[in-house]
C-alpha cells in the first residue's frame, strides 16, 4: 500500500519551512504534497520517495507526523476521467475522506491519491483495477 | 447625605459595645466549634477544652488559623456541628479541585445572613421601591440565592434571572424598569456593550444602582461602569464560607466596605509571618463567623489581601471598612467571577493522552469579558494523522474543561516543543488583563 505521510504544522510563517529542511537534510524528495488548513493549524500531506525515512526525519525533529495509507491512483488526463472513477467509487459504497490530485504529463497522465475510509475493508483497490485504472505501487509511486 | 439603616442600633454601636457583642458571640460559636469533629481535635491541640478558655477578643489568638484544606478534609461531615435535622440548607463548591468544600446552614444562620445582607442593600440607600434583577448564578454559588434573600427581606421587588442571556436580561430590564442591579463589573460592563449594538439608549431603562462583586476590580472599573449608565455601583464583598455575600459591602459614601463586626470578625496579618498587623497595613483577610453556628469556622484564611480603611465613615456607622481586594496570596484565577485554579486546568490536560505536558494558560479581555486560552501541545507519539481527529480532540478539551472549570476556554493545538520550556519553576499563566480591571 502506498504511504502518505501526514505532518501537524501550525499556521504561522516558517513551520512549513522547517519541515522542507528536515527533508532536505535526509535528502528526501517530494512527489506531491496538499495541505489542509484547520485554522490555527494544518494538516500538511506528502507523498515522499521515501515515506520510513521521513517520518523518521520529521520525529526526530519533534514533528507530530503519521504514516497514513493512501490509494494512488493513475488516472489518464482526458474529460470524464475523474467522473468515471467517481462514480465507480460511488457505486461501491465507499468513502474518500481526503484527495488530491495532481497531472503528472498533460493530456496523459494524472494522478489521484485517495484516503478511504475503512480502506482494508472497502476491497477498494480491486474494485478500482476492475473498472480499468492503475493503483499504483509504492515503489511505482515512489519512481514516478 | 440622609443615610439610611438597616438596624441602626446596631449599625452604630459604639466600639465597647460591638465587642462585648463579639465576645459574646465568639464564646458562643467556640460551642459550636467544640461539637465538631475538626475543632474538638484542633482546639484540643491548642489547649482549649471549652469556650471557658475565651475570656477576651485577644484570647482570639489562642485559635488556630483554619484554611480551605481543612475544609476539604473534613468533607462532608467533619466540620458539621449540629443534626442534620436541623441543617436547612447546604452550599458547597464544585469540588472540581477534588474534594469540595461544604457549608451547612440551619434555619437560624440562614437567617442571620440574611439579616446581614439585607443590612448591605439598605446601606446603598435601596429599598422596597427598588425593582431589583439579580444577574449572579443561582444555585450552590452563594451569589444569587445570598443576595435573593437579603433583598428580598429589604422589601425589594426581587426578579431572580440568574446570570446569562444578556438580551433577556436587557429585556426584562425594560420590562420590569429594574432599578438595581447584581452582577459582576465585567459583565455590567458587557451589557453595555449590548445594549448599544441594539440600539437600547439609557432612557429606555431606569437603572440607578449596581451591587457589584465576586471579582477584585479596581476604583477605575467603578467609575467606568458608573458613567457608563450613568448609575452609583456599589463593592460587595463575600466568600462561600462566610456564608457568600453581605460580608462587607460600601454604604452610600463608597469609601470602603462596612465589615459587618456583629457578623464577623476580621483581622489583617501578614501572610508571611502570620502576625497581626495594624488597621491601614495590607495583609492576608482573616473572618471568624459569629453568626452561623451549623459550620463554625473560625479564622479562615480567605487567601484575600486588603485591608482596614483607618478612620470613621461619615455615614455614622462604627463597622470598620475593608479596602479593595488587592490581590491574592495563591495563584487561584478570577474569570469573569468564576474562581478558577491553573491546577484545575492541569489536572484536566494531563488526563488527555493526546496531548503533552506542556501547556499555558492565557487571560485577556474580549471586549469586556475576560477571555481563557488554554494552549497545548500534540503529543507527537499518539499522533494519528487525521484531521478529523485533531478537530475532536480540540471539542474533547474544550469539553472537559468546561465541565470542570464551568468556563469555556478557546483551546489551541500546537506542535510539540512549541511552548516555551522552564527550568525551574513553569510560568504557565499569561495575564494579559489590564491590571486595573481586575
Amino acid at each position: 500500500m502506498t504511504k502518505q505521510l501526514n505532518v501537524f504544522v501550525e499556521n504561522r510563517p516558517g513551520r512549513l519551512e522547517s519541515v522542507t529542511q528536515s527533508l532536505l537534510e535526509s535528502n528526501i524528495n517530494v512527489r506531491a504534497f496538499a495541505m489542509q488548513d484547520r485554522g490555527d493549524y494544518g494538516l500538511l500531506k506528502l507523498i515522499v520517495d521515501k515515506p520510513q525515512e521521513a517520518y523518521l526525519a520529521l520525529s526526530e525533529k519533534n514533528f507530530a507526523c503519521a504514516l497514513k495509507d493512501t490509494l494512488a491512483i493513475s488516472v489518464p488526463d482526458k474529460p470524464g476521467n475523474l467522473h468515471k472513477l467517481t462514480t465507480v467509487l460511488a457505486e461501491n459504497d465507499i468513502n474518500v475522506i481526503d484527495a488530491y490530485g495532481f497531472v503528472l504529463e498533460p493530456d496523459h497522465q494524472g494522478i489521484c491519491c485517495l484516503e478511504i475510509e475503512n480502506l482494508k475493508e472497502t476491497n477498494a483497490p480491486q474494485i478500482v483495477s476492475e473498472a480499468g485504472f492503475e493503483v499504483l505501487s509504492a515503489e511505482e509511486l515512489s519512481d514516478l | 447625605m440622609q443615610v439610611p439603616f438597616w438596624d441602626e442600633r446596631i449599625e452604630t454601636a459604639s466600639r465597647g459595645d460591638l465587642e462585648a457583642l463579639q465576645l459574646e458571640r465568639l464564646k458562643k460559636v467556640v460551642d459550636s466549634a467544640f461539637k465538631t469533629p475538626f475543632y474538638k481535635k484542633r482546639l484540643a491541640k491548642a489547649g482549649m477544652s471549652s469556650s471557658d478558655d475565651i475570656k477576651s477578643l485577644e484570647d482570639l489568638k489562642k485559635i488556630p488559623f483554619t484554611t480551605k484544606d481543612d475544609l476539604r478534609k473534613s468533607f462532608p461531615k467533619g466540620l458539621l456541628a449540629c443534626d442534620m435535622d436541623e441543617v436547612n440548607r447546604i452550599h458547597s463548591s464544585s469540588g472540581t479541585t477534588g474534594i469540595p468544600t461544604v457549608i451547612y446552614f440551619s434555619g437560624e444562620d440562614v437567617d442571620t445572613w440574611t439579616d446581614l445582607v439585607a443590612r448591605c442593600v439598605v446601606c446603598t440607600g435601596a429599598s422596597k421601591k427598588d425593582v431589583f434583577q439579580n444577574m449572579m448564578t443561582y444555585g450552590l454559588f452563594t451569589g444569587g440565592l445570598g443576595l435573593h434573600y437579603g433583598a428580598e427581606k429589604a422589601g425589594m421587588t426581587v426578579i431572580p434571572v440568574s446570570s446569562g442571556n444578556t438580551l433577556r436580561q436587557v429585556q426584562i430590564m425594560q420590562d420590569f424598569q429594574t432599578s438595581v442591579v447584581h452582577a459582576t463589573p465585567s459583565y455590567m460592563l458587557h451589557i453595555r456593550t449590548v445594549l448599544d449594538e441594539n440600539d437600547i439608549s439609557l432612557k429606555q431603562l431606569n437603572l440607578q444602582k449596581a451591587f457589584i462583586g465576586a471579582e477584585p476590580h479596581s476604583e477605575n472599573v467603578r467609575k467606568k461602569i458608573e458613567e457608563l449608565y450613568n448609575i452609583d455601583a456599589y463593592n460587595s464583598y463575600g466568600l462561600s464560607e462566610m456564608n457568600g455575600p453581605g460580608l462587607a459591602f460600601e454604604c452610600v459614601h463608597k469609601a470602603g466596605m462596612h465589615f459587618w463586626e456583629d457578623g464577623y470578625i476580621v483581622e489583617i496579618v501578614d501572610p508571611e509571618t502570620d502576625e497581626n498587623l495594624e488597621d491601614g497595613e495590607p495583609g492576608e483577610v482573616i473572618v471568624t463567623n459569629l453568626i452561623r453556628h451549623a459550620t463554625p469556622l473560625m479564622r479562615y484564611r480567605t487567601r484575600d489581601l486588603a485591608s482596614i480603611l483607618p478612620g470613621q465613615c461619615e455615614c455614622g456607622r462604627t463597622h470598620r471598612r475593608l479596602s479593595r481586594i488587592k490581590g491574592r496570596t495563591d495563584d487561584m484565577l478570577i474569570i469573569n467571577g468564576v474562581n478558577v485554579f491553573p491546577s484545575q486546568i492541569e489536572e484536566v490536560i494531563m488526563k488527555i493522552p493526546e496531548v503533552g505536558t506542556n501547556y499555558q494558560i492565557c487571560l485577556d479581555k474580549q471586549g469586556a469579558l475576560d477571555r481563557l486560552t488554554v494552549q497545548v501541545e500534540i503529543y507527537s507519539k499518539m499522533f494519528t494523522g487525521s484531521a478529523g481527529e485533531l478537530e475532536n480532540l480540540r471539542h474533547r478539551i474544550v469539553e472537559k474543561l468546561k465541565g470542570t472549570i464551568t468556563i469555556k476556554p478557546l483551546v489551541k493545538l500546537h506542535e510539540p516543543g512549541f511552548l516555551p520550556v522552564y527550568e525551574g519553576k513553569a510560568k504557565r499563566v499569561i495575564d494579559e488583563r489590564p491590571k486595573d480591571e481586575q
